[in-house]
């Protein structure tokens, strides 16, 4: 009873303080933002008035989760809410890329330019689908192999309703132009400290889990599961210092200027990719692949390598972002080195991971779900071997500022996090609604070769992209002047961008047929009719005892 | 004298030849330590043990 009245005071008062800040509003933007807080608050009060138990409650009875099952709810909810933020961010994605080709889609609206959805574009792929992911996976795998119930059930929900609200607020921030300017760390002040509050939550669960396993060992996904949760508090608290010009306004001044700023933001920057989209989702290779080709990790001390060479060699490769800059030369290429030296543990990894299905290779022919793990470990070791050619110097001096960068990230994001992900959703679910298995094999099969073309079609044509733009943009006629407009280069790239954005729809389209199976998947849909994936053939007349056959033939 | 009481730039010079000299020894050994670890004598049964334990009763909570 107290705990009920206790919860809805605490909401009734989050929604006053929001409308007082609505009042106070400096400016629009945060007066819209504080309106949504109130909206969660006030549907967070209704909620939790509404499924009070008031009867049990009345008569002292509590209900205390069986600690025999795992407290599977906020995992299901993730599922949703990646696939549901994966279509809105592939859906931004591609739309920007029409923009790119054809700006009259800009239609002269603010709220809609390249600038505004661009980084609504990143966000939403990268911590709204990416996020929710590594959420509800970590939630399952910290469970599964923990064999334990998840720790703080309450604070489990509240970090993933926390989280969407993190991704609404920064979403809605992006289109009415509220941004630190400091990419993939856009939101604002108020924004980062909410997202404080939930990570640290998440950590809370996260950690409360393994204390309470019942394993004696921690296994390895759940190192890097920690290592990814930790390093992104760390690099989001010391990237998002900075000092609001009022406490009821939506801007703020970082305490980094200059060069510093910059070199604190890409060791956020390049850290990101380490440790959001590397370590978190090879925390999902190192539990699924196995779990779905039902053999052990190849080789359990080499993933432990891995780990620690990751971690030590990551944090100093961010300075390769800022060749050539005002950065100390020094700083310069220690950030080259450690992204060079990252190329080994990398391809580690990948070697690891593909190995694992040593002595079952078939499975890439008849299990579509592992040919997505495999395509995307091969992405893995295919971008991490580009990422540290690209850090050295004299590459960097025609590949940086041009499209190559961006070919270069999507082939990791749509080969390697996009393919586990999808491949881990897959996995997940049947088992977590109960299926006797997917909908249809069939559609995961059209949805890897759709992607698949997708990502060949982006990845292609944006290295022609790239490397045009670079030499057009270094090319000295014999008088000394550079040969080429600026305007020029841009009208060069035109037919790879549409091709581009030809890739992107593809990609799309898979995701949607994801999206379709899926759904089929959880409201409980009797299985597609279709062929199997394979057959065994089977020739009644070849199975008789060689007398039979020499019957035959007297 | 301490670390916060000196000028700016000799936190920073005292830094950079911390980083460069024993900070990369320790920095240096605990990797190679850490990474050596699970290359111990024995450790290849707990090694095993590890690998295998997500399919320790294959049920994993599915009805």
């Amino acid at each position: 009873m107290v705990s009920l009245v206790t919860r809805s005071g605490i909401w009734l008062a989050v929604l006053f303080l929001a409308v007082i800040a609505i009042a106070l509003a400096k400016d629009t933007p945060f007066a819209i933002h504080m309106g949504i807080c109130a909206l969660a608050a006030l549907i967070g009060l209704v909620v939790s008035l509404r499924q009070a138990d008031v009867d049990s409650l009345a008569r002292g009875i509590l209900k205390m989760p069986d600690q025999g099952r795992y407290d599977d709810d906020p995992i299901r909810w993730g599922v949703i809410a990646t696939v549901f933020w994966g279509m809105a961010g592939f859906l931004a994605g591609l739309y920007i890329a029409l923009e790119l080709t054809w700006p009259q889609l800009n239609f002269g609206l603010e709220w809609i330019n390249f600038g505004r959805l661009r980084p609504l574009h990143t966000s939403a792929v990268i911590f709204a689908f990416g996020g929710n992911a590594l959420i509800a996976t970590s939630y399952y795998v910290v469970q599964r192999t923990c064999r334990a119930r998840l720790a703080f059930p309450g604070l489990a929900r509240f970090v993933f309703w926390g989280y969407q609200l993190f991704i609404v607020l920064a979403a809605t921030g992006y289109l009415l132009g509220v941004t630190q300017g400091k990419e993939y760390a856009e939101p604002e002040w108020y924004v980062d400290l909410w997202l404080t509050i939930v990570w640290v939550s998440y950590l809370a669960v996260f950690v409360g889990t393994i204390l309470k396993r019942t394993e004696p060992h921690i296994y390895v996904a759940n190192w890097f599961y920690l290592s990814f949760i930790l390093t992104v508090a760390m690099l989001h608290l010391v990237n998002n210092t900075a000092i609001p010009v009022s406490f009821f306004g939506s801007h703020s001044i970082s305490v980094f200027g200059g060069v510093q700023g910059a070199l604190v933001q890409w060791w956020y920057g390049h850290n990101a990719v380490g440790f959001f989209l590397t370590a978190g989702f090879l925390a999902m290779i190192y539990y699924f692949v196995p779990k779905q080709a039902e053999r052990p990790i190849y080789s359990y001390r080499l993933s432990i390598i891995h780990f620690w060479a990751l971690i030590f060699l990551y944090i100093w490769a961010g300075p390769h972002h800022l060749h050539y800059t005002a950065l100390p030369d020094w700083a310069q290429t220690l950030g080259m080195v450690f992204s060079v030296m990252l190329w080994m543990p990398s391809w580690g990894g990948m070697i690891n991971g593909l190995m694992t299905l040593n002595g079952a290779w078939d499975k890439i022919r008849t299990d579509p779900i592992i040919r997505m793990f495999v395509m995307s470990l091969a992405f893995y070791g295919m971008s991490t071997f580009e990422g540290p050619m690209m850090s050295v110097k004299s590459v960097n001096s025609l590949s940086h500022y041009t499209d190559w960068t961006i070919g270069h990230v999507h082939s990791g994001a749509l080969g390697w996090n996009g393919m586990v992900t999808f491949g881990t959703l897959y996995y997940l679910a049947p088992r977590l609604w109960n299926r006797e298995r997917l909908y249809s094999l069939r559609l995961v099969n059209w949805h890897f070769w759709l992607a698949t073309t997708g990502i060949v079609f982006y990845a292609a044509s944006m290295w022609v992209a790239g490397i045009t733009q670079g030499l057009m943009w270094r090319e000295y006629g014999p008088d000394g002047y550079l040969v080429n407009s600026f305007a020029e280069t841009v009208a060069a790239l035109h037919p790879m961008y549409a091709l581009r954005a030809f890739g992107g729809l593809l990609y799309l389209t898979g995701a949607s047929i994801m999206a379709y199976n899926i759904t089929r998947t959880i409201i409980g849909s009797p299985l597609r009719v279709e062929k199997p994936m394979t057959e065994t053939p089977y020739d009644a007349n070849r199975d008789v005892p060689l007398a039979g056959i020499s019957a035959a033939h007297a | 004298m301490s670390l916060f009481s000196m000028s700016t730039h000799s936190t920073y010079d005292l830094l950079r030849h911390l980083a460069d000299s024993w900070g990369l020894v320790a920095m240096g050994i605990v990797f190679l330590v850490l990474c050596l670890w699970p290359f111990r004598p024995g450790a290849r049964v707990t090694n095993d043990e590890a690998a295998t334990s997500i399919f320790k009763d294959e049920n994993d909570g599915e009805r």
